[in-house]
């Protein structure tokens, strides 16, 4: 190995590609202003969708209930339902979302609850609809106090307190700390993201060195220098891991950035302890998944470095990074399904094994022994896949491959 | 692919080009073992042109590669500049200078860039790296455009900067495939010309090209080489008196279609 030449291709492929505007829009500008716009926008969009929704009164039928005048009175003076007339088609009314819900009242219900028998409404919604969600929501709190009050008056009526329907009171109380808390909401998402930046900051750079210089002819030139082939092939690995490494830190540094914004933003319009809870990070934990993704970035800039040896044009590179995006994505989805928790076999599963301990380790959880397994693994892999790329630049069926 | 190698004689001196029974033969899935060069031998001296003639799909092109070391034969000898191809492959492609079809070039790169990346690769110290492109930029009239990225220049030029790349480490013996194929008569004119003057400064030059004309023109001695083997090997005298035909196109038809 011959330092002085890695470090001559390193320097040259380097600035070429930061003169890439492809590499550039992986590299900086997707992390640096589209990931937080797109986490945050998305996020703020969804709360405001949310909160409109909440806010809208919902048309909802009533289906029965000319014997039973209270009811439907105090129904109609419910401010968070608007009672529209009803129709016998009603289920299709609310698939067809011309009203939210409907709630079918039995026949004397007003009697039924003065003479204590046993009275069912049944309310109708449409599950998965926000809207209609909400509307039922609506119905369901106004029949509960409806019982409530029902239940109250009936005790009155007998002279029993209404505190023998509750004979303790029950209190949750949250004792992890904001960060803790933040870590464990964003824990599943963040690894996925960063992991995903990691890819694809190393895709453009890693396919040009290898299927665009086959493509344009410079790989024939490069190889008639007096440079040892594993020179050159680490020469251009170590501008691909670079690409990808800085990928991922100007996401966290755009992403601090952002949080930190939101925090100053929101610091008028929320409490202070609930601004605390969504808005603060752990630095030690964001700092330990770097060194995580350190041999993620290795496998990924040597993967690739592969893909594009292989191909003969930097389209036919492209189309297989879409499988392999796949192949990366999975592990990191499975990783932030509810229940899927850290074990000793799945930490040797490539990439699960890193999105999981980022997720504990982003809520403040340190399990030293994963942590020790899941990187040493890590750079079995990483290791692996480096060696291969290196062995495949000494093959002249790719390199030549036509 | 039984490798049957042997190391290049003693006899091969410095800035000759010289190959023994070279073979190198590929795998193909559809047509099994194919032998892309099929035992040439030939030997080119400093301060000739010596032109491989050939079809498309002839083995110029992999005959080219096997003499810079891109690939490695399968058996046979290949001798450059004194060094063993097998033994010797960085050596080899220290002193020999490859041009190919087309441009190559990273369009990102100034000329400069370009012509002081490959310098350095090929071990040229920083101050004798800045004198040999300030004399290759200079004989060349690059002066214009050296610091233009290379995707701003014309064809011309940028065969110019490629020139250059091949010249900054001064080596002994030039490789062309192909190197006027797709170029407008201007700029084939200044390949040409290029060509004639690394004789003229004795260097060793081996060019691979289908175009007869060309070959008739610039060629000091032409091989025929067809389905991977040397049909006909001699000076261009030599070929008209053996065949009885002055036109080279007449000659080539008649080595090529008369193989049994």
């Amino acid at each position: 190995m011959n330092g002085r030449a890695i470090r001559i291709v390193y320097g040259k492929e380097l600035r070429d590609s930061l003169r890439d505007r492809r590499t550039i829009l992986s590299m900086i500008v997707i992390p640096v202003v589209v990931m937080p716009l797109l986490m945050f926008g998305i996020g703020s969009l969804m709360v405001k969708t949310m909160a409109k929704a909440a806010q809208e009164i919902p048309h909802v039928m009533v289906i029965g209930g000319e014997d039973s005048p209270k009811v439907l009175a105090a129904l109609h003076a419910a401010r968070n339902l608007q009672i529209v007339p009803a129709a016998e088609d009603f289920t299709n009314a609310i698939v067809e979302k011309r009203v939210r819900a409907a709630v079918k009242l039995p026949r004397d219900f007003d009697a039924a609850v003065a003479s204590g028998d046993k009275a069912g409404v049944a309310i109708y919604e449409y599950q998965g609809e926000i809207k209609s969600g909400f509307a039922a929501e609506n119905l369901n709190t106004f029949f509960r106090n409806l019982r409530d009050t029902t239940v109250q008056e009936r005790l009155e009526s007998r002279g029993i307190p209404v505190d023998v329907l509750k004979p303790f009171a029950i209190q949750r109380q949250n004792v992890a700390p904001p960060a803790k808390v933040t870590g464990s909401l964003l824990g599943g998402i963040l690894p996925y993201i960063i992991i995903l930046l990691c890819l694809t900051g190393a895709m453009y750079p890693a396919l040009d060195v290898t299927a665009g210089e086959k493509e344009r002819g410079t790989m024939e030139t490069i190889l008639c220098c007096p440079v040892g082939r594993t020179d050159l092939v680490l020469g251009k690995f170590l501008m691909v891991l670079t690409a990808s490494l800085g990928t991922v830190l100007l996401s966290l540094l755009s992403m601090g950035a952002t949080f930190h914004v939101a925090k100053r933003a929101m610091a008028g319009s929320m409490p202070r302890e609930a601004l605390q809870t969504v808005a603060t990070l752990d630095l030690g934990g964001v700092a330990g998944m770097f060194l995580m993704l350190l041999p993620v970035a290795v496998m990924f800039s040597a993967l690739l470095l592969m893909v594009g040896l292989f191909s003969k044009s930097f389209r036919e590179a492209q189309s297989y990074c879409g499988p392999l995006i796949l192949v990366a994505v999975v592990p990191t989805v499975i990783a932030m399904l509810p229940g899927v928790d850290l074990n000793a076999s799945l930490s040797v599963v490539p990439l699960l094994n890193v999105s999981l301990i980022c997720k504990e380790m982003l809520s403040g959880t340190w399990h030293w022994n994963y942590i020790l397994l899941i990187f040493g693994s890590a750079c079995l892999y990483a290791t692996a896949a480096l060696a291969a790329t290196v062995r495949m630049f000494h093959r002249e069926a790719v390199l030549f491959r036509s | 692919m039984g490798q049957t190698v042997t190391v290049c004689g003693e006899a091969c001196p410095t800035s000759v080009i010289e190959t023994h029974q070279l073979a190198k033969m590929f795998r193909d899935r559809k047509r099994g073992e194919v032998r892309a060069v099929d035992g040439i031998s030939f030997r080119c001296e400093p301060g000739q042109i010596y032109g491989l003639l050939g079809a498309n799909g002839a083995g110029k092109t992999t005959t080219l590669r096997l003499l810079a070391t891109l690939l490695k034969p399968s058996s046979g000898t290949v001798c450059v500049a004194g060094c063993d191809a097998v033994r010797e492959p960085e050596k080899i492609r220290a002193r020999i200078g490859f041009l190919s079809t087309g441009t190559a070039l990273y369009g990102r790169l100034t000329a400069r860039e370009t012509v002081e990346y490959f310098g350095r690769l090929h071990g040229v110290g920083e101050d004798l790296l800045q004198d040999r492109i300030r004399g290759v930029f200079a004989a060349l009239g690059m002066g214009e455009f050296a610091d233009r990225r290379c995707d701003k220049l014309s064809s011309g030029m940028k065969q110019k900067v490629s020139i250059a790349r091949t010249l900054v480490h001064d080596p002994p013996v030039m490789i062309f495939d192909e190197p006027t194929v797709g170029l407008d008569v201007m700029t084939a004119r200044t390949i040409v010309q290029f060509i004639r003057d690394c004789r003229q400064q004795g260097k060793t030059v081996i060019v691979s090209t289908h175009v007869m004309s060309e070959a008739e023109k610039l060629c000091d001695r032409i091989g025929i080489i067809d389905r991977g083997r040397l049909l006909v090997d001699g000076t261009l005298a030599e070929l008209r008196t053996q065949y009885g035909m002055a036109d080279l196109e007449d000659i080539f038809v008649r080595v090529v279609e008369g193989r049994p």
